[in-house]
């Protein structure tokens, strides 16, 4: 990139920046026009100066005066209409109009113009910026803060945008205006333009200056606040240590001391600024003195008339500004100029990567290579320790390699070297003869898997994090109507203008050959195989059975999931499964759903019926008051107030019980005994109004089944289920959204797969009955083949920030089916495994080789134990950084040394 | 069955007895309430043990492992408890508890049993009590065989 910001600015928008400039040029006229007009609006039009001769005057008269070259010729093409006064001020004052919308037309225009060249200039930078943030070699990221990346490619270059659009037009044109009212004060009076120029010149080479110090600080400025962005970033990294190690108040002390250091750094600035600004003035005020002062003195003594120094006076009213505002110019020009060459100088990383090997392929990327060979190689640890010493070996990348080795041997570097992760100092890595660092990454991308300790996954669904490695180029581009289509490709048009690539998020960039597959129709199975490799595939069917389906967009796995249901409910009529699970029945009070839940019969959608909104809802109220229910939830509500007074009384308010057993929180405890001690055992009758609300609202989280306290008999089921069908019967039409009732016919998009099949209530108290039941409906969706089906629900959980919305067992294992999805010519599993049990990295093993076999493709797989070497056709013996043995197991072995020694070890 | 009831039966467990009606009511209610169908294992012998069951209803059968297999010794049924040790201190389970009949049971915990013990301190003496008596009902017993030999 250009070190200086203009060159850049030149080189991307010279055809926009004359345009602008002409534009200027041309405004000029009318702005001329729109000063001079109302001087003969007044004169002519309404002091009737030119209708002292004659009634009326020529008016357009067209003619090119020659009289400059040939004295007297005038060459008239038309001789004008003829208007009396009053005509002619009507024509002046829409002339006046008119120049006066042109030249706002004008100035629109010109700042349009201007503010998108800006901003596409800026566009330009931000992409250029971050395109090479993806080619920065990988050490770079060691010692760049991520935070402060961000803060420069998003904050530090935004008043270049601002800039932009006055970078040359700003001086040209100021400079213009300067540069007339400076002739003009030099036709009048010589002497005194030359002092007009002398102090001008002063004041601007002291002013910029003065401000030298204010950019200086300002870079400062700009430093240390990047590095706060980095800091504030590095405490939400690290919060939990934080908070560990008891450490918030020395990170406060580190905040406050950089705050400070800012602070100072501001308010030098200010300081700075000022004297700047004052000088300014002082200076700006020095030459009408001048004027004063030598302009009188000729005046007096009569070597110069009175009126032209006026006149002089006059035209330099006309300069400060345009100076000031080039000064000022000017100043905004160093400024963003140090700000661009900051931001430029964090850009450009030694050993960036080409642009080439991040060129996007036409087709299918071509296949690796056979053999791999490395000789020499050496990588150092910033010079000093040498953690690949001198190391050669050749390699086949169909052919399955352990490599062993002592936690100091190298052989994790081996696998980075392998997957371009690390750089060698020196020495060469060849595929078949050509420099593996110069092959284009989508020929790595596709056709070698490379798997680390740690995963990193992105915020986004599993699927996505899953189908990552195979978005290597659009396959098939988006289909959009017209309308769309129109707009999008504007877009494209304007991306290309800016420098941006004109590729579509929205095509489908899912290369489904790679995964083995021949359309979107047939990757799920792909991807299930992936999963299972893994043992990835029980978890994401458990998120699947705690997923969501919309039966508007999925309406064929709504149906089938409704099957689900009734061939689960035929399962539960069996002796075996009796009495495990309560179904929802419309005609029956469910004794394992709290009252609240009686009453609804339903999932609640949105916040209006949900949790303890309900008991809130007037509608509600209004049901409880006309079925009479409220006065027995009220008596139950007393029962409940009873019981809990009596079982938590004594116990310590900040006792865990409260929260997980009372009805009634330890805060509210006391009033309530107070209430009850008040009523001395009389009845609900003798509850107060407002007292009788609260204890309304209490049992409705009140599950018989679980809390026993007896309070639900026969007829009272048959009054809450009256009340359940007078609320779903009344139901006002603009709360029909707002709940989805139980219907065993119907599928409920607003409740889980799990609750869908279900369709009722583990019974409490039952021995592993959630275990049991969990087995039936894995079962019941075997038998119908909906394995599959809930594992795609289950790939559209989000598994958060870093993945960190799953254990960190499945992100290492989603990391490891990412690179298997795409079936690798060669995957490197470097110590991947080493998270796992002891049973489940072996059994992962065993699937990688027997896949890899099945499709003669390579594995280099580093292992994090020795034993793990066993089942390889080859391995590779490492020792401080360099192959001490290498060869078949049994060979190997019959050697001895190292290997023997190791694999005793493990 | 109700609160009211199971708070009858706890009554009826030694270490229990002499605790208060309202504590215990509040040890029932935190309580779980589990039921086992016929067959099920409660608990196995030689698992390490937690939790004391108090049964509510049904019958289950005392299992213990002999070189010959596994022989039932006794039967349990409504008002029976065991693992009432268990919660005080940690041993493994000498006998493995099978459903003979659908079989209900209140589960306590030693978490439930120990946070409630820390909130009621004469929950303790009153259990420590208890515990005293038998020491000394075993020590007399004791000194008479003693005696007797």
């Amino acid at each position: 990139m250009e070190r200086s910001l203009f060159s850049y600015i030149w080189r991307h928008s010279r055809p926009e920046q004359v345009v602008i400039l002409l534009l200027v040029v041309l405004a000029q006229i009318f702005y001329f026009m729109s000063l001079t007009v109302p001087k003969s609006v007044i004169n002519n039009g309404i002091q009737g100066n030119a209708f002292k001769d004659s009634k009326t005057i020529p008016f357009l008269v067209w003619e090119l005066d020659l009289s400059a070259v040939f004295p007297g010729r005038v060459i008239r093409f038309f001789d004008g209409f003829q208007v009396d006064q009053l005509q002619y001020l009507v024509v002046m004052s829409f002339v006046f109009l008119g120049a006066v919308v042109v030249n706002g037309l004008f100035k629109k225009t010109i700042n349009t113009q201007k503010g998108r060249m800006g901003e596409r200039m800026l566009r330009r930078l931000r992409y250029e910026l971050y395109d090479r943030i993806l080619r920065f070699p990988p050490a770079h990221f060691r010692k760049v803060k991520q935070a402060e990346l961000a803060t420069m490619v998003k904050d530090e270059v935004e008043p270049l945008g601002g800039f932009i659009g006055d970078a040359f037009v700003q001086p040209m044109f100021l400079g213009g205006q300067a540069l007339t009212a400076i002739i003009f004060i030099m036709m009048q009076n010589w002497l005194l333009g030359i002092i007009v120029i002398v102090l001008l010149a002063v004041q601007m080479s002291i002013i910029p200056r003065l401000r030298k110090p204010v950019l200086v600080l300002g870079r400062q400025r700009q430093i240390s606040a990047r590095q706060l962005a980095g800091r504030i970033a590095e405490t939400a990294d690290g919060v939990h240590e934080i908070h560990i190690h008891g450490a918030a108040n020395y990170e406060r002390a580190d905040i406050s001391e950089r705050l400070g250091l800012i602070f100072k750094i501001r308010f030098d600035l200010y300081q700075k600024k000022f004297v700047a600004k004052f000088w300014n003035n002082i200076l700006s005020q020095a030459t009408p003195f001048a004027i004063y002062l030598v302009g009188g003195y000729f005046a007096i003594t009569g070597q110069m008339d009175v009126g032209a120094v006026v006149g002089v006076l006059l035209a330099y009213k006309d300069l400060p500004s345009p100076i000031k505002e080039l000064i000022d110019w000017d100043q905004q020009r160093q400024d963003v100029q140090i700000k661009y060459e900051q931001v430029i100088d964090q850009f450009q990383p030694e050993g960036m990567m080409p642009p080439e090997l991040q060129a996007i392929p036409d087709g299918p990327p071509p296949p690796l290579g056979k053999e791999l060979a490395l000789a020499g190689v050496v990588v150092t640890e910033d010079g000093r320790v040498k953690q690949l010493d001198n190391l050669s070996l050749t390699l086949q990348t169909s052919s399955r390699v352990a490599v062993i080795g002592g936690s100091g041997s190298g052989k994790d570097v081996l696998g980075q070297v392998l997957a371009r992760q690390t750089l060698p100092a020196s020495g060469s890595v060849r595929v078949d003869g050509k420099d593996f660092f110069q092959l284009p990454e989508y020929v790595i991308g596709a056709r070698l898997a490379y798997v680390g300790q740690d995963t990193y996954l992105f915020p986004l669904s599993v699927r996505d994090n899953l189908l990552f490695g195979l978005k290597l180029r659009p396959v098939a581009p988006a289909s959009y109507d017209e309308a769309t289509k129109a707009v999008r490709e504007t877009f494209w048009k304007e991306s290309v203008r800016a420098g941006n690539p004109a590729f579509d998020p929205n095509a489908d960039w899912v290369d489904y050959e790679l995964a083995g597959a021949t359309g979107p129709a047939d990757l799920l199975p792909c991807m299930v195989r992936a999963l299972k490799q893994v043992e990835l595939d029980e978890d994401i069917y458990s998120l699947g059975l705690r997923g969501t389906v919309d039966a508007a967009q999925r309406p064929d796995l709504a149906e089938k999931i409704l099957k689900a249901r009734h061939t689960l409910h035929e399962h539960l009529q069996d002796g075996t499964y009796a009495g495990l699970v309560e179904p929802f029945n419309d005609d029956h009070y469910n004794k394992n759903l709290s009252v609240a839940e009686n009453l609804l019969f339903g999932t609640a959608l949105g916040k209006q019926f949900d949790g303890d909104n309900l008991a809130a809802d007037p509608y509600v109220m209004s049901v409880l008051r006309k079925t009479g229910l409220d006065v027995d939830l009220q008596r139950m509500g007393l029962s409940i107030a009873e019981t809990m007074v009596e079982l938590f009384s004594g116990l310590s308010p900040d006792n865990p019980l409260f929260e997980q057993y009372s009805f009634i929180s330890a805060d509210e405890l006391p009033n309530v005994r107070l209430l009850l001690q008040r009523l001395g055992g009389k009845g609900i009758e003798a509850v107060p109004e407002a007292d009788r609300i609260r204890l309304m609202t209490l049992p409705f989280r009140y599950i018989e089944a679980r809390h026993r306290l007896g309070l639900i008999d026969a007829a009272m089921e048959e009054r809450i289920l009256g009340a359940r069908r007078a609320f779903a019967e009344g139901l006002p039409a603009n709360l029909r959204d707002a709940v989805e009732f139980y219907d065993f016919e119907r599928y409920n998009s607003a409740a889980t797969l799990q609750d869908n099949i279900l369709f009722g209530r583990l019974v409490y108290g039952q021995a592993q009955a959630g275990e049991r039941i969990g087995t039936l409906i894995a079962q019941v969706f075997d038998e119908l083949g909906l394995r599959d089906s809930v594992i795609e629900v289950g790939l559209e959980y989000n598994v958060g920030v870093g993945g960190k919305r799953l254990p960190a067992s499945q992100r290492q294992k989603l990391g490891i089916a990412r690179a298997l999805i795409k079936r690798p010519q060669l995957v490197v599993v470097n110590e991947a495994v080493a998270m796992f049990d002891g049973r489940t990295q072996d059994r992962i093993r065993d699937n990688i080789l027997a896949d890899a076999s099945e499709r003669a493709s390579g594995v280099f797989w580093i292992a994090n134990r020795p034993s793990q070497a066993e089942p390889f056709e080859q391995v590779v013996v490492m020792q401080g950084g360099r192959v001490v043995a290498q060869g078949s197991p049994s060979e190997l072995a019959a050697r001895g040394g190292l290997y023997t020694e190791l694999m005793a070890s493990a | 069955m109700n609160l009211n009831e199971e708070v009858e039966l706890l009554k009826g467990v030694p270490i229990f007895s002499k605790v208060e009606q309202a504590r215990l009511k509040l040890l029932a209610f935190t309580s779980e309430r589990v039921n086992f169908g016929v067959g099920q294992e409660v608990c196995h012998q030689g698992d390490p043990g937690d939790t004391m069951y108090v049964i509510l209803g049904g019958t289950a059968d005392v299992l213990i492992d002999t070189p010959s297999g596994q022989i039932s010794v006794a039967e349990m049924k409504r008002n029976s408890f065991f693992g009432e040790i268990a919660i005080l201190c940690d041993v493994p389970r000498t006998a493995t508890i099978k459903a003979k009949e659908p079989l209900a049971t209140l589960k306590i915990t030693k978490d439930m049993f120990y946070r409630l013990v820390a909130e009621f301190p004469e929950m303790a003496i009153e259990i420590m009590r208890e515990l005293a008596h038998r020491l000394e009902d075993t020590n007399q017993k004791l000194r008479a065989a003693t005696r007797a030999a």
